[in-house]
């Protein structure tokens, strides 16, 4: 069965390889790329059009291009780009005007979603593993996990008026890509790295490869429902930057609030807004129902997904290779010198 | 401080300059051949022969033995220290504990789920409570065989003593007789506290919530509650080895839903650790804390008021009480779970009264 495949926010680096491979899937027929701004490098066989999902326009592109299944990959983090104001602009109102196109188009058959599991929150009193029936103990409040719930939102209330249109929602862990532009991502390429003092949050993150083999599942295989998507296991925060081969700074937890947080500006060394509870109280998502209902076993573990990441990075101050060859160095000074001794 | 005496600087060796007595200084006179300090035998109440000991071969064989520190004799004494330390197969052991060290600066160890680090847990955590466990409260563990060897089971036990100390003394009894790993159930204020919350979840401990618990004991761990909480731990030393309620029953529902065995605790002693005379309720307000403890030594002597007193402690696992036997729909019963509370909150204070009875003084 051929699909007609149109994918939102293009112009970012997951919604554009998603758009890749989808393009070079034979299941699928055509694939429409929509976005504010063209993607860096063009896509072979996706067709971009230049459209705002703010505006009406995307109903029109639903029915002339014959758009059977959405992927709505536009809910983005802020980036350096766009200021906060105008993210949660397009994430929420480009939501909610693309949700009333697909509701009027006669053509939809499916809809997925790309979330995050921040809707979840983070906060002292949560479970440690969060699975998809249970809510967050404390709702986030702003930034992009807030406006993950709320789309969220509209995206049941979607559901219940469309019955016949499939919905699948992937609240994706944190993607730790070398190449995409993720929080986490930017978080973990400082030089030097803000942490919560007297915290070690756990963390678990998700591989870019796992990522695009769900959203590929979810648009070829209907599997309507909700669905964490995380590498399995976690690690904690001063593990990762051990691996890493970073240097931490602890800051006390008030100087990563509003108005701690210019001070670490001035510095450079600014923990994205975003991060700051997670970097406190960590969080771990269940995974079971992606393995078991949605029928994708992740092949990164959290840890596998953090080693790759490494590969792509320049070696820490701190970095395993770099102690080696320092201790290396060191014995060698000595035995040299104690050669020295002897012969002098 | 008239007389203190002055240490002259730079005298080069000529004793007595510089410090108007008619005696030399002792600075000065160390600097004179030590052969007519030694003929003199001890010259004052306060030099110990050892001093004057050790102060011939440093000025006498100064020219005889090489310069420099001998190496071999540092290393040998090195390697028996060690040996002194870690046993016979020290080396061994100090290669393992390097490669500890460095697998923990690459940070290639694991945590689990929950954050626990098993292996952090059982080198450090629980090397370092074992001498309190073992000296300091000296602790009597009964009833081990209780633990099931496997398998999920949840241990349920009185609270009290201000500090959850013990807490930390069921998970040592656990780790050290049973071999395995309690993983304690928290209360929220834990994991919202800086350094503590780490150390929280490093050493298995999680949130004292239905989910975790019922995670924890469906994967077969070994989970511990108090379920008195607060009130347990914060309770008056007047009202010590009376049980409070016991939350409510939660912990049971999550045993029935998962069908595993309930490990009733008892323990006696920590009661007497920091005996709670008082409360400052505003200050606790003002902290978001339950209670701000005064003890008969603290907050009077400071931080030495911080010391628990020696109490003698007997840890007793009771008798495994069955939760499988139950039907499916048993959790959602709350008469039932509330029945079940109530018959492992009544063996436990029985076996309070006859372990109070058995250790007798509370101290020594």
């Amino acid at each position: 069965m051929g699909r007609n495949v149109l994918v939102t926010g293009v112009s970012r680096g997951l919604a554009a390889q998603h758009a890749r491979v989808l393009a070079l899937h034979p299941d699928v027929t055509k694939v429409v790329g929509v976005d504010v701004v063209p993607p860096r490098q063009g896509i072979d066989g996706v067709k971009f059009i230049r459209a705002d999902i703010r505006s009406p326009v995307v109903g029109k592109v639903l029915a002339v291009e014959d758009v059977d299944t959405v992927v709505h990959l536009a809910v983005a983090p802020s980036s350096t780009a766009g200021s906060r104001t105008s993210t949660k602009e397009s994430n929420v109102i480009g939501s909610m005007q693309l949700l009333a196109a697909c509701q009027h188009s006669a053509t939809v058959r499916k809809l997925v979603l790309k979330s995050s599991t921040s809707v979840y929150g983070a906060s002292p009193r949560d479970p440690a593993m969060f699975s998809e029936g249970m809510g967050p103990t404390r709702s986030p409040r702003s930034g992009f996990a807030k406006d993950c719930v709320e789309v969220e939102g509209y995206v049941r209330g979607f559901a219940r008026r469309r019955p016949d249109v499939h919905v699948t929602n992937l609240r994706l862990a944190n993607v730790l890509s070398p190449v995409w532009d993720t929080p986490m991502s930017s978080y973990l390429r400082l030089p030097v790295l803000p942490t919560v003092l007297g915290f070690d949050p756990r963390l678990q993150v998700v591989h870019p490869e796992d990522v695009l083999e769900s959203l590929l599942r979810a648009v070829v295989h209907d599997v309507p429902g909700t669905f964490n998507v995380a590498g399995p296991g976690v690690l904690v925060l001063s593990q990762v930057l051990r691996r890493l081969g970073r240097l931490a700074v602890p800051v006390p937890a008030f100087t990563l609030s509003r108005g701690g947080s210019t001070i670490l500006a001035a510095l450079r060394a600014n923990v994205p807004g975003d991060l700051v509870q997670l970097l406190m109280h960590g969080r771990g998502v269940d995974i079971t129902a992606l393995t078991e209902v949605f029928g994708h076993r992740p092949r990164h573990t959290s840890a596998a997904t953090v080693d790759a990441f490494l590969l792509g990075l320049p070696p820490g101050s701190v970095a395993d290779s770099r102690v080696r060859a320092a201790q290396a160095r060191l014995t060698e000074d000595r035995s040299h010198r104690e050669k020295v001794d002897s012969h002098g | 401080m008239g007389d203190a005496e002055i240490i002259p600087l730079g005298v080069r060796g000529e004793p007595g300059r510089g410090s108007r007595r008619s005696t030399p200084s002792a600075a000065a006179r160390s600097l004179a051949p030590p052969v007519s300090s030694h003929q003199q035998g001890p010259v004052r109440a306060g030099a110990t022969p050892q001093a004057a000991d050790a102060e011939q071969p440093g000025t006498s064989d100064a020219s005889a033995t090489p310069r420099g520190i001998p190496m071999e004799d540092l290393l040998h004494a090195l390697a028996a220290a060690a040996g002194q330390f870690f046993g016979e197969e020290w080396e061994a052991k100090a290669a393992e504990l390097m490669a500890f060290a460095r697998r923990r600066l690459a940070g290639s160890y694991e945590v689990d789920d929950f954050g626990f680090d098993a292996e952090l847990t059982s080198r450090f955590l629980m090397s370092a409570l074992r001498p309190i466990a073992q000296s300091w409260f000296r602790v009597d563990v009964r009833g081990i065989e209780n633990i099931p060897d496997q398998g999920g089971a949840l241990v349920v036990s009185n609270h009290s003593g201000t500090i959850p100390v013990d807490g930390l003394m069921t998970m040592l009894a656990v780790h050290d007789h049973a071999g395995r790993h309690l993983r304690p159930l928290g209360a929220d204020l834990i994991f919202a506290l800086p350094v503590l919350s780490e150390l929280a979840r490093r050493s298995g401990a999680t949130l004292g919530c239905s989910q975790d618990a019922e995670r924890l004991l469906a994967g077969g761990e070994l989970v511990g509650v108090w379920p008195e909480g607060f009130k347990g731990i914060g309770k008056a030393y007047s009202e010590r080895y009376k049980l409070q309620r016991f939350g409510r029953g939660g912990f049971v529902a999550a045993a029935m839903r998962t069908g595993v065995p309930i490990v009733p605790c008892s323990i006696v002693g920590a009661e007497e650790i920091y005996p709670l005379i008082g409360n400052i309720p505003s200050l606790a307000r003002l902290l978001g804390v339950p209670y701000i403890p005064i003890t008969p030594f603290f907050p009077l002597l400071g931080p030495l008021g911080l010391i628990p007193l020696p109490s003698k402690w007997l840890i007793e696992f009771g008798e495994p009480i069955r939760t499988d036997a139950y039907g499916a729909g048993a959790a959602d019963d709350p008469m039932l779970v509330f029945n079940v509370t109530d018959q492992v909150r009544e063996t436990i204070q029985q076996a309070l009264y006859e372990l109070l009875e058995r250790r007798g003084r509370a101290f020594f």
